[in-house]
């Protein structure tokens, strides 16, 4: 059916005359029919994986969501104290001078475990988390006066109780769930802990805003350092650097940095910073420098694009009038180009914000159960609690970290639609 | 005095020095006339700031740094040091420990000889932080004095400040260059001591690989084998993260761009751009806790043995996935590139648009699709926290997907996180690790860029 495109002459010879090609025929028919159903398959393949990539992405955020949003709820139990007759090793006229000293003496845990066993039987100790101490003291300090009678605190429930209320649980606490329900002792509130406290070992009483403040101590360090070397870099490179083998060199060390994994960059933190110039280990000062050298080459691939996308006429005409090429570029191109520099710091930025391999080369994986004072105190970050919390074994961490996710993606989110905005708002077409 | 508050004061030197240059100047520039003056009223403030500024605080550098050595040297010829032991290290233990004390980072002492040094080094260290302080003050002020003197219409105070912006941003583009310097240098460094413990062709061809082993006491012959964790990132990383990444991949970006209405185009995009955004830590939970517990139940269904509940698959499943938005990009740059002109003319023969992608786009844009597919293998092959959450620790060279495999990554993870003595053999093999993924990195990178930009040539 195909000719060739240049028959040799014999061939032109022994081809018989031409039969005029039949496209009404039953073959031809047949033949666009398959095409096209090849046509409608191909295009139903690319469909699908489209659909595939969206679904996946789907499935992730209502896993994560699911799972997560019930970490930020909690199990209490209406706990019945007596405080007369407990075991209370406590002088109330000392509670206005000392209150902390006094309370942290108090025998307190003591005190909630035999009134959990008075009031809802035996191994009712267990049914507390350890998180109920604070929830008493707490109760006491605003208002010392039921020292002196009974009254029902509310306090947050152990983990196992807590997992059997949320329909996780073993046998033992279903039953223990049961027993308290009839009782009318057991409720659901917002757990506004988690967003309060830092790490712990106690799943019911763990939070995530040490790990926050680390997080936003870390950015805020790495914004002030990538940012300025970031625009100063592109503003050298895209508006004064002479074209020679230093430039190059400065151009081909920029663009490899920003394919560089990022987990040989905490190698970079820990070999330089840490056991050279003997910075503090795991803090925000360390990760943010480490984080800085990550994000800088993308600010400055995304300032050259945003400089580069400033006509020339403005220059032209700021140096007519007399202006010096610094002023150029700093009272024109560099006010013109912002928009689009803030969008790939903010891009950049949220990068740094997920990063989780080069922190943990620098030691910010320990256990901090106190959000950090300042830049060199020892800090943990939000994707790396994330990673600790993953591999904590108790089954109450679990929604705990789905929860921490859901705070990251959250933040994530917020910045690039900020970006994103930003884009659509400050963009010109010249 | 804090260095805190001195940098402060120094600087408030400098602003002060700024309002009050920009004033005479704007008054001298009214008396002289316009035309006569050379420099506008701020440019003659930022030569007098700078001036009082930058002296003050590179002294301030250089004193930071000298001011511990001197301290020591005043509190060691004090009367109470005279008893100390002469060996070094103890002498030194108890000077740290005494110093520690004085500026409050700990509050008891281990060690009786330090308490008595205590308080001479308080003094010194008052006594230098003062001296200290003292100069730069006087340094600032010297500074902002002379420009200060030099102020005059016809002085070319804005000449001398565009210089210092000038060396200021080739400074910070120099400091890509340091970036990239200090990698090298830190994990040449590193690993070259690595290889004088370990032979490096042990290293790179040992099939065996138990660093535990040789932190033990073992030795070091045969526990750093690495290719285990070769063919672990291999397996995983262009093998089945690519096996999932491109065909998804290509073919998002071939219906985004030739099939999808423009409304779905502006939906759809973003929406896989948001794959690229979640970060890292959030895929290696997921693939962990969702997808490889269903795998394992999978391969156990099936009876396919060897089955571990961190595998293989999930890991490079996920990566997979995570990659899709990359290889769609880039997919989508190199088709965009084929000349509008070769489409019109497949189309106008009567191909399908099918026909056309498969025949004539596709094999018009493969060097671009492949440079693309380099670059992601080479994202995938440095990615960390997917393969440390979900590919698992035991260094196996198999080619079951379900079983448990290791990758370089996981291990530098492995090898530096936990007790650090940065002379053993354990901890330099992550450096030299390090190493071999930089270097593959790089290569990938620069063929990938090289192909890419090669096939845009062909078309421009």
């Amino acid at each position: 059916m195909m000719s060739e495109a240049i028959p040799s002459p014999e061939a032109v010879k022994i081809r018989p005359a031409r039969v005029p090609t039949d496209w009404k025929g039953e073959a031809m028919n047949r033949r666009i029919a398959r095409r096209y159903a090849a046509e409608r398959r191909f295009r139903l393949l690319g469909l699908c994986a489209v659909l595939v990539s969206a679904g996946f992405l789907a499935f992730l955020l209502i896993s994560m969501i699911a799972g997560g949003a019930r970490g930020f709820t909690q199990t209490q139990i209406a706990l019945p104290i007596d405080f007369p007759r407990s075991p209370m090793l406590i002088d109330p006229a000392m509670l206005s001078t000392n209150p902390d000293q006094v309370l942290a003496n108090a025998n307190l845990p003591q005190v909630i475990e035999q009134s959990a066993v008075t009031a809802f039987g035996k191994s009712a100790g267990d049914y507390i988390s350890s998180g109920g101490v604070a929830a008493v003291r707490k109760a006491i300090l605003a208002d010392p006066g039921i020292l002196s009678r009974k009254v029902t605190i509310t306090v947050p429930a152990s983990e196992g109780i807590d997992l059997a209320a949320k329909s996780d649980g073993n046998e033992a606490n279903e039953a223990a769930v049961a027993r308290l329900e009839q009782a009318g002792a057991l409720s659901t509130g917002m757990n506004l802990g988690f967003l309060t406290a830092s790490d712990g070992t106690d799943p019911t009483s763990v939070g995530i805003w040490g790990a926050l403040k680390g997080s936003l101590l870390t950015m805020a360090i790495t914004l002030a350092l990538s940012f300025p070397i970031g625009v100063f870099a592109a503003l050298y490179l895209e508006e004064y650097a002479p074209r020679n083998r230093w430039t190059d060199i400065i151009e081909v060390s920029i663009n490899n940095l920003a394919a560089v994994p990022s987990i040989i960059f905490g190698l970079l933190g820990l070999a330089i910073f840490l056991n050279m110039m003997h910075l503090p280990r795991s803090a925000p000062l360390v990760g943010g420098m480490t984080l800085a050298l990550m994000t800088m080459p993308v600010i400055v691939i995304a300032g050259r694009n945003a400089i580069k996308a400033v006509p020339p006429s403005i220059r032209d005409a700021a140096l007519g009038i007399g202006a010096s090429p610094i002023q150029v570029v700093f009272h024109h191109v560099l006010p013109l180009a912002l928009p689009g520099i803030l969008t790939g710091t903010i891009i950049g930025m949220a990068r740094a914000l997920g990063e989780t391999a080069p922190l943990l080369m620098i030691g910010m994986r320990a256990f901090v159960a106190s959000p950090p004072g300042g830049i060199a105190d020892p800090a943990t970050v939000l994707p790396v609690q994330i990673f600790l919390w993953s591999d904590e074994v108790g089954k109450g961490f679990i929604e705990k970290t789905s929860a921490a996710i859901i705070v990251l993606l959250i933040f994530l989110l917020t910045m690039n639609s900020i970006a994103i905005y930003l884009r659509n708002k400050f963009e010109k077409k010249w | 005095m804090t260095g805190v508050m001195i940098v402060a004061i120094v600087i408030a030197f400098a602003l002060i020095g700024w309002i009050v240059t920009r004033a005479r100047a704007t008054r001298l520039g009214i008396e002289a006339g316009r035309l006569a003056t050379n420099s506008r009223p701020s440019q003659h403030g930022w030569y007098v700031a700078l001036w009082t500024a930058l002296p003050a605080l590179a002294f301030l550098a250089v004193w930071a740094n000298v001011m511990p050595g001197l301290i020591f040297e005043t509190v060691l010829a004090t009367p109470a040091a005279q008893s100390l032991p002469a060996d070094d290290f103890s002498r030194n233990a108890i000077l740290a420990e005494a110093s520690a004390i004085a500026s409050g980072a700990q509050s008891g002492a281990f060690n009786a000889q330090s308490i008595p040094l205590v308080e001479p080094f308080r003094a010194a260290t008052a006594r230098y932080s003062t001296i200290g302080a003292i100069l730069a003050a006087i340094l600032a002020f010297a500074g902002g004095a002379y420009a200060f003197s030099r102020v005059r219409p016809s002085f070319t105070a804005r000449n001398r400040v565009e210089r210092v912006v000038m060396w200021t941003l080739l400074l910070a583009s120099l400091i890509a260059i340091i970036t990239t310097a200090g990698i090298v240098a830190s994990l040449l460094f590193e690993s070259v001591r690595f290889f004088s413990m370990v032979n490096p062709f042990d290293f790179l061809f040992g099939l065996k690989w138990s660093p535990q082993s040789a932190a033990m006491g073992y030795g070091n012959d045969d526990a750093f084998g690495a290719v285990p964790l070769f063919w672990g990132t291999i397996f995983i990383g262009a093998i089945i993260a690519m096996v999932v990444a491109i065909p998804l991949g290509l073919m998002s970006a071939i219906y985004l761009t030739q099939y999808a209405r423009p409304q779905t185009r502006k939906w759809m995009k973003p929406m896989l751009e948001v794959l690229a955004g979640v970060p890292t830590v959030v895929y290696g939970y997921f693939a962990a806790l969702t997808i490889a517990p269903a795998l394992r139940a999978l391969a156990a269904g099936v009876g396919i043995p060897g089955a571990s509940s961190e595998s293989a698959l999930a890991a490079g499943l996920v990566m997979g996935v995570m990659i899709i938005p990359f290889v769609s990009s880039m997919a989508d740059d190199s088709i965009a590139a084929v000349p509008q002109s070769m489409r019109d003319g497949s189309l106008a023969m009567g191909a399908t648009t099918s026909e056309t992608i498969r025949k004539v786009l596709i094999p018009a844009a493969l060097p671009g699709v492949v440079g693309g597919v380099l670059l992601a293998v080479s994202r995938a092959i440095g990615e960390t926290m997917i393969v440390v959450m979900a590919a698992g620790l035991a260094a196996n060279l198999t080619l079951n997907p379900f079983a448990s495999v290791t990758t370089v990554t996981t291990q530098m993870v492995q090898l530096l996180t936990g007790d650090q003595e940065f002379d053993s053999a354990k901890t330099l093999a992550a450096f030299a690790l390090g190493l071999v993924l930089f270097v593959v990195t790089l290569l990938l990178n620069i063929v990938a860029l090289r192909v890419v930009k090669k096939y845009r040539e062909a078309y421009e």
